[in-house]
């Protein structure tokens, strides 16, 4: 199953190579990573999407917890929870293509951030679903260049991942 | 407030922590450490001759009073040479602290030289790691990395200092913390009572109990209380290659060693037990073979850890305690004291006569040579004897460290040294120097093996600079014996690279051109006698080189992808 967990570490040099280190050297796999400066900035928050059978997400959040710089972990997918990916896209839209993508890209509630006369490019946000499904709805022929941010989240409601 | 340069800073903090001995050796990036070394009498700093000796001498150091052992090595090649004795300490949670030198703050990241990602390369085998970057920062790191290295479950920490860090010329206030607190670093306490409780309650309802006690009960300086709460129990135990002194071996209740070359009595106890108390231990695959879902297939399972993610990680644990050890088996035998409920003592008498049964196999009988050969666990058997079981005994890795933990009988925790987790050749020799540096009128006896001893010989120097009268018993059976058994059990008897009979020194020789003694015993006859001369020259260090049984294999051994109750009993008989 996929689990979202959220990861509050002390912002120092290395913490961030100490949690992708353990991931590799435990051979967990990780399919996103997120992370920034919170509004404290002694603490970073690092997000990470993984995968695997309650056992071994429970040895990832308690390896997680045994790294010295990690002060505070959540797997938001225990409860109620909001996600979000962000995704720049540029696509190719010339001629009737132009009016095509556009109307694609109000469905999904994406904005066209830059263009020129042979190119969108689109800001999208939303689960990582979301994300996939607007590019298979943009058909491959059409997609230039990705870059996804990796999914953030947090929880639904008045729980709150903080010291 | 007194000023001092980030060098000064350093020696002082390690001395206001408690440190009197360090193990090291200088190279360019660590001159002003060592010049402040210079100037001082409170920290001894012995000198190695390779820096993988320093970590394994810290490491016996370490293991032998439970104090942390101390390291300094330079940058770039003294750093990465520390590192197979840092992993080491990593995996058998054994507290140190390494210094290492690292290139001027400037120049890290050109490639400079003698410069190496020490912080990087030794991430996956340390607690955790500091790269100092302000010298004023320096008392503070050092307080850190002790608290962190010697709390919790214990392991190595490494402080990285480039060289600009420690110039003599830049100085700052010194004041070292009394005191830390980490935000992001909790050690756990006493553990759940409630958790116990249903421990408890498992232990007094046990038919077939068992108690299986590892490094931890050590590390954790619990072998009083666990030997009281077995006791007090009547119960079976066993104790891991690691735990070996966590419950005296001489006593009635011990079944001896569990595992992979662990007694018959031990694993078939493991096997057949209904309730299983793990203590200290991490269910490692050289106790629980390697098929799982056979491991203990009727027990329900105890487990005590001061590490939470060592529950449950290979095998699902039924009760788990997080917790110290003492405080946690302090209330278990409080609670098993005011209980209502009994050990069930009618069936503990049929277990007791199960277990005598397969203690009749004598599972560690030693058949003597018709011909006077000499056979390794007899060696074993005559350093016991001679040091009346009360020594500090390292070994390296391979089959004499199999047969010295079958064989020397360890009464007391803290005696038996040896790298259990990371399996280290090299590693004997350097950690006797640590435990005779740390006891200097005990009697420190290597047992090692002649592809052992060459991997870190050139301490023989170093022992002769410090005078360290440790007795080195090298079971030379002219071959790397465990790869040589394995090759003969699983391949054939094809011994691809394993012997090397024409090419061995003449160890003799050898330790006498640095100034030692040896000795060469090749005949039974004379084991006893040279040995107890060997250990009678109490002031030098002696190198017995015994010539044994070059076709002797370690037995009982696991049969691969069997239960534990599945042994390889001797050449002839399987169970």
């Amino acid at each position: 199953m996929r689990h979202i967990i959220s990861v509050l570490m002390e912002n120092e040099p290395g913490a961030l190579s100490r949690v992708v280190g353990l991931f590799s050297q435990r051979n967990y796999n990780i399919d996103s990573l997120t992370v920034a400066p919170t509004e404290d900035h002694s603490l970073s928050r690092l997000t990470l999407t993984t995968s695997g059978d309650d056992a071994r997400i429970e040895q990832i959040t308690k390896h997680l917890n045994k790294i010295v710089d990690v002060v505070k972990l959540v797997d938001l997918t225990e409860g109620a929870h909001i996600e979000r990916e962000l995704m720049l896209i540029k696509v190719k839209a010339i001629g009737a293509q132009r009016a095509e993508v556009k109307r694609t890209a109000d469905i999904f509630r994406g904005q066209i951030v830059d263009l020129t006369s042979n190119v969108f490019t689109i800001q999208l946000t939303g689960t990582g679903d979301k994300l996939d499904a607007f590019i298979t709805a943009l058909g491959d022929n059409v997609v230039l260049e990705v870059a996804r941010t990796g999914v953030s989240g947090i929880s639904r409601g008045e729980k709150v991942l903080a010291l | 407030m007194e000023q001092l340069s980030g060098g000064e800073a350093l020696i002082r903090a390690l001395h206001d922590e408690g440190v009197d001995i360090i193990f090291g050796y200088p190279g360019g990036a660590v001159l002003h450490i060592y010049d402040a070394i210079f100037h001082q009498d409170k920290v001894e700093h012995i000198l190695v001759r390779h820096e993988q000796a320093a970590t394994h001498a810290a490491d016996g150091y370490a293991r032998s009073t439970g104090k942390a052992g101390v390291v300094l090595v330079t940058s770039g090649p003294g750093a990465t040479n520390a590192l197979t004795g840092i992993a080491t300490a990593y995996m058998d949670s054994i507290p140190m602290v390494v210094i290492s030198g690292q290139v001027e703050s400037r120049l890290i990241g050109s490639d400079g030289f003698q410069e190496t990602d020490m912080v990087g390369v030794s991430r996956p085998i340390v607690k955790h790691s500091f790269m100092v970057q302000r010298a004023a920062d320096i008392p503070l790191i050092v307080k850190k990395a002790f608290h962190i290295a010697t709390t919790g479950r214990p392991g190595p920490v490494v402080i990285d200092v480039p060289k600009d860090i420690t110039d003599p010329k830049i100085k700052f206030p010194y004041e070292y913390p009394a005191e830390i607190k980490l935000r992001s670093y909790a050690v756990p306490g006493k553990g759940h009572s409630g958790q116990i409780k249903k421990a408890v309650d498992a232990l007094l309802s046990a038919k077939r109990p068992m108690i299986y006690a590892g490094g931890g009960v050590i590390q954790g300086n619990a072998a009083e209380i666990l030997t009281r709460l077995t006791r007090k129990l009547g119960f079976p135990i066993t104790n891991t290659l690691m735990g070996l002194g966590a419950y005296p071996a001489s006593d009635q209740q011990f079944l001896g060693m569990l595992g992979m070359h662990g007694t018959y009595e031990a694993n078939m106890a493991m096997h057949y037990c209904d309730v299983l108390l793990g203590i200290g231990v991490r269910f490692d695959d050289r106790v629980t073979n390697s098929d799982i879902s056979k491991f203990c297939p009727d027990a329900t399972i105890l487990h005590v850890d001061i590490d939470p993610a060592s529950i449950s990680k290979t095998v699902a644990a039924d009760v788990p305690i997080v917790g110290d050890v003492v405080p946690v088996l302090e209330e278990m035998l409080d609670q098993v004291s005011k209980s209502r409920s009994k050990v069930d003592k009618e069936s503990l008498e049929v277990w007791w006569k199960q277990i005598a049964q397969w203690r009749e196999k004598d599972s560690l009988a030693v058949t003597p040579s018709e011909d006077g050969t000499i056979k390794p666990q007899q060696v074993v058997q005559a350093v016991f004897e001679i040091t009346k079981g009360d020594a500090f005994v390292s070994s390296d890795v391979g089959q004499h460290q199999m047969f010295a933990a079958q064989y020397y009988g360890f009464d007391k925790p803290r005696r038996w040294l040896n790298s259990g987790g990371l399996g280290t050749m090299g590693f004997g020799f350097p950690a006797a120097m640590g435990a005779q540096f740390a006891h200097p009128d005990a009697v420190c006896v290597c047992i090692t093996g002649e592809g052992s001893i060459q991997m870190n010989q050139q301490e023989l120097a170093t022992c002769m600079q410090y005078q360290l009268p440790i007795k080195i018993v090298c079971l030379n059976n002219q071959a790397l014996g465990m790869v040589k058994q394995w090759q003969d059990m699983q391949y054939g008897g094809r011994h691809s690279h394993s012997t090397y009979a024409e090419s061995l020194p003449d160890f003799t020789k050898l330790v006498e051109a640095y100034g030692h003694v040896g000795f060469k015993i090749e005949k039974f006859a004379d084991l006893h006698d040279k040995l107890e001369q060997a250990f009678a020259l109490k002031d030098k260090l002696v190198f017995v080189d015994v010539m044994v049984d070059p076709d002797e294999h370690v037995y009982p051994m696991a049969i691969k992808g069997g239960a534990m109750k599945d042994m390889v009993l001797s050449k002839s008989e399987r169970t």
